[in-house]
């Protein structure tokens, strides 16, 4: 038999969603917006940075070098420069993001079997790009560098089978994402992201809503039990979570390609064990905040540090020891490493029961603690 | 105990060093219609909030048809119908959404909640207007919804909390007319108000003034207890310099203008018609009109704030 109470909430939660065209638009334009923000935006992809050549040999050499770095896809050789004010203009000016400069003696160096210099310069401005510029400025040097003593070795007739060959040679394989494309590591987090921010927000102002107009003291006077108003109260939430959820997952497949290699069944119900802890942290700030401002201050300063040290922009491993302990606590850290796991690695719960073991933890805990807390009375 | 519907004794509620209910005791018999009298402010809504199970006593304790509020809140509730200062409405929610959330709420059947709706739209005079948003509704149909609401599981008790605050004089009335309709069909009914007029229409009267229960009885023998003297109603020229002359006057208690015309009250064997005209012609006043005053609750309220 269905319970007319719980029901009777549920319906009217419904109700009140669908009338209210701010929560509609938060509910789902949010979710594909920040999905086309991130996915095509906040991509840390770096490529084509453009480059400032000053060459100042003009030799074969010295073409040869600039064309290695043209080869590669992470720069684009966007300026000749003439002098060297010219590639410091072009850097200020944000033109170019970095300056090669290749001395005159560069090619004769060479042929004389000596070291040649060149100077790479690089706008620090911007880390992200700046560290992969950097590094991939760096290698192409060194390949060029080896290539060159190669030939050189060639050239002295040490041709033995094997010298003109590298001795080691690396190697790499990508695994899981093998172009490395930023939207495949995005686009899984969002769903946690979305999760986090939308819910706890929607449950907490949800509820102070009742106490801001004054219909919780109506609430309170009828029999309904506290667990059929918090029950009543999430339900419609949960229902719009799993919705986002679903609606991220297929927007990422259709149109960013994110490929989906594991089990999505099991996406979901963890899912719906990450809503528990973010339903509950909206439940726990709705029972300290007064008006829907309030709570939406109060959810704010939960879900801001919840982001930053849940590994969603800025890599844990880059963070201070003391962070990183602090995003143990952090539900969404958890969470994001579920989410990756199953999408882009396709792994089950054989290799996620730590987190999902840690999430049980504190829904638990949270939901336990917030219920604790939402009584039916005024005082 | 049994017929009484509400037993409070000694209630008391503080907030911090603020009393907002100060030793309050009374009791109201089933069947009664029974006002509660008092400014914004005086603990009308505190203690009807302590009777509901709201909050808690500081000290005293009250029973509400029979049960101890403080441990049976969940026991009386279902009984009771309660109607807050703010009306409770969802104004995103239509009238007949409303009643049935409630009706839902209260464990009606969802098979009879539709039959429930309709009866009580027609009871509170909403019929036609189901489908009206609430937050489209007048001040007097807002009310009025909102005591459809506190009906909607037939409680044997209401408690309404101001109901008629800031709804037109015509609304008013029609809405008591509905409140003693609901009496007749057996429900006890306690009205908490602050306007005079709506006092007089109840069986007993309690009067509430900085979180105290001054007086309880009923309206006739509240004037009767309290109001010494007699009360005169007198038109004069010059009518200010009467006004002055007759405040200056120990035997009167209480003299005020009201509309073109002066209202004294006297000291009870002070000579009455005798003693107002000796003043006013020693005033100079040419009194133009002098008769007997009917005793109100204003009388009542100000002897009693004295």
């Amino acid at each position: 038999m269905l319970n007319p109470r719980l029901l009777s909430v549920v319906r009217k939660e419904f109700i009140q969603i669908v009338r209210d065209p701010r929560t509609l638009a938060l509910t789902f334009a949010m979710p594909i917006i920040q999905l086309f923000l991130l996915g095509f935006a906040a991509t840390s992809d770096v490529r084509q940075v453009p480059l400032a050549v000053w060459d100042q040999d003009r030799s074969a050499a010295s073409r040869s070098l600039v064309d290695a770095y043209r080869a590669a896809d992470y720069f684009q050789v966007a300026y000749e420069a003439d002098n060297e004010a010219q590639v410091r203009r072009l850097v200020d000016r944000g033109d170019a993001r970095a300056g090669l400069v290749i001395p005159p003696d560069y090619g004769r160096r060479l042929l004389d079997g000596q070291t040649a210099t060149v100077a790479f310069v690089i706008d620090g401005s911007d880390p992200t790009v700046a560290g992969t510029a950097l590094a991939a400025a760096t290698l192409i040097g060194q390949a060029k560098g080896a290539q060159l003593s190669l030939e050189r070795l060639a050239r002295r007739g040490a041709a033995v089978a094997g010298m003109a060959r590298p001795p080691l040679e690396v190697r790499t394989r990508v695994w899981f994402n093998p172009d490395l494309v930023s939207a495949y590591y995005m686009v899984p987090a969002l769903i946690g992201l979305i999760l986090q921010f939308l819910t706890v927000i929607l449950t907490a102002t949800a509820i102070v809503r009742e106490r801001e107009r004054g219909t919780i003291e109506q609430l309170i006077v009828t029999p309904i039990r506290s667990w059929e108003l918090v029950v009543g109260k999430l339900t419609p939430y949960v229902v719009i979570g799993f919705m986002d959820t679903v609606l991220i997952l297929f927007a990422g497949m259709l149109i960013f390609g994110v490929p989906v290699n594991g089990s999505i069944p099991l996406l979901l119900v963890l899912s719906g064990l990450f809503l528990v802890t973010t339903l509950g942290l909206g439940l726990f700030i709705s029972t300290i905040a007064s008006t829907q401002q309030e709570a939406m201050i109060t959810a704010l300063f939960f879900n801001l540090p919840a982001i930053f040290l849940s590994g969603f922009f800025f890599p844990l491993a880059a963070m201070p020891t003391i962070l990183q302990w602090l995003s143990y606590l952090i539900p969404l850290r958890w969470f994001l490493i579920i989410v990756r796991g199953i999408v882009l690695k396709g792994v089950g719960m054989e290799a996620l029961w730590p987190q999902v073991a840690a999430l049980a933890v504190f829904a638990v805990l949270i939901m336990g603690g917030a219920a604790l807390r939402f009584h039916k009375r005024l005082d | 105990m049994a017929e009484m519907a509400i037993v409070a004794d000694g209630l008391v509620k503080r907030f911090g060093d603020f009393t907002a209910v100060d030793d309050v005791s009374f009791s109201v018999a089933r069947g009664e219609v029974v006002g509660y009298l008092g400014a914004n402010g005086s603990g009308k809504t505190t203690t009807m909030r302590l009777l509901m199970g709201l909050l808690r006593p500081t000290a005293g304790s009250a029973t509400v048809l029979g049960l101890d509020v403080a441990c049976d809140a969940e026991r009386i509730r279902p009984r009771v119908g309660y109607m807050s200062q703010k009306f409770a409405l969802y104004e995103d929610l239509t009238v007949r959404e409303n009643l049935a959330f409630y009706g839902g709420l209260y464990g009606l059947p969802l098979a009879e909640l539709p039959g429930r709706v309709v009866t009580l739209a027609e009871r509170v005079g909403l019929a036609g207007r189901e489908d009206l948003l609430a937050g489209e509704l007048s001040g007097g149909w807002r009310q009025r919804l909102a005591l459809g609401i506190a009906m909607v599981h037939r409680p044997e008790l209401l408690l309404l909390d101001e109901p008629t605050s800031g709804v037109d004089p015509a609304a008013r009335r029609a809405f008591w007319n509905l409140i003693y309709e609901v009496a007749e069909e057996g429900a006890t009914v306690l009205v908490s108000t602050h306007y005079m007029d709506e006092a007089e229409h109840c069986g007993r009267l309690g009067i509430m003034r900085s979180g105290r229960l001054l007086a309880w009885g009923a309206p006739a023998e509240l004037k009767r207890q309290t109001v010494q003297g007699e009360i005169w109603e007198l038109t004069a020229d010059p009518l200010l310099t009467a006004l002055a002359a007759l405040q200056a006057t120990p035997e009167v208690i209480e003299a005020d203008l009201q509309g073109d015309r002066l209202r004294v009250q006297t000291k009870g064997g002070a000579g009455g018609e005798a003693l107002l005209r000796t003043v006013l012609d020693a005033a100079g006043c040419t009194v133009t009109s002098l008769t007997p005053g009917e005793v109100t609750l204003e009388d009542v309220f100000l002897a009693l704030a004295r």
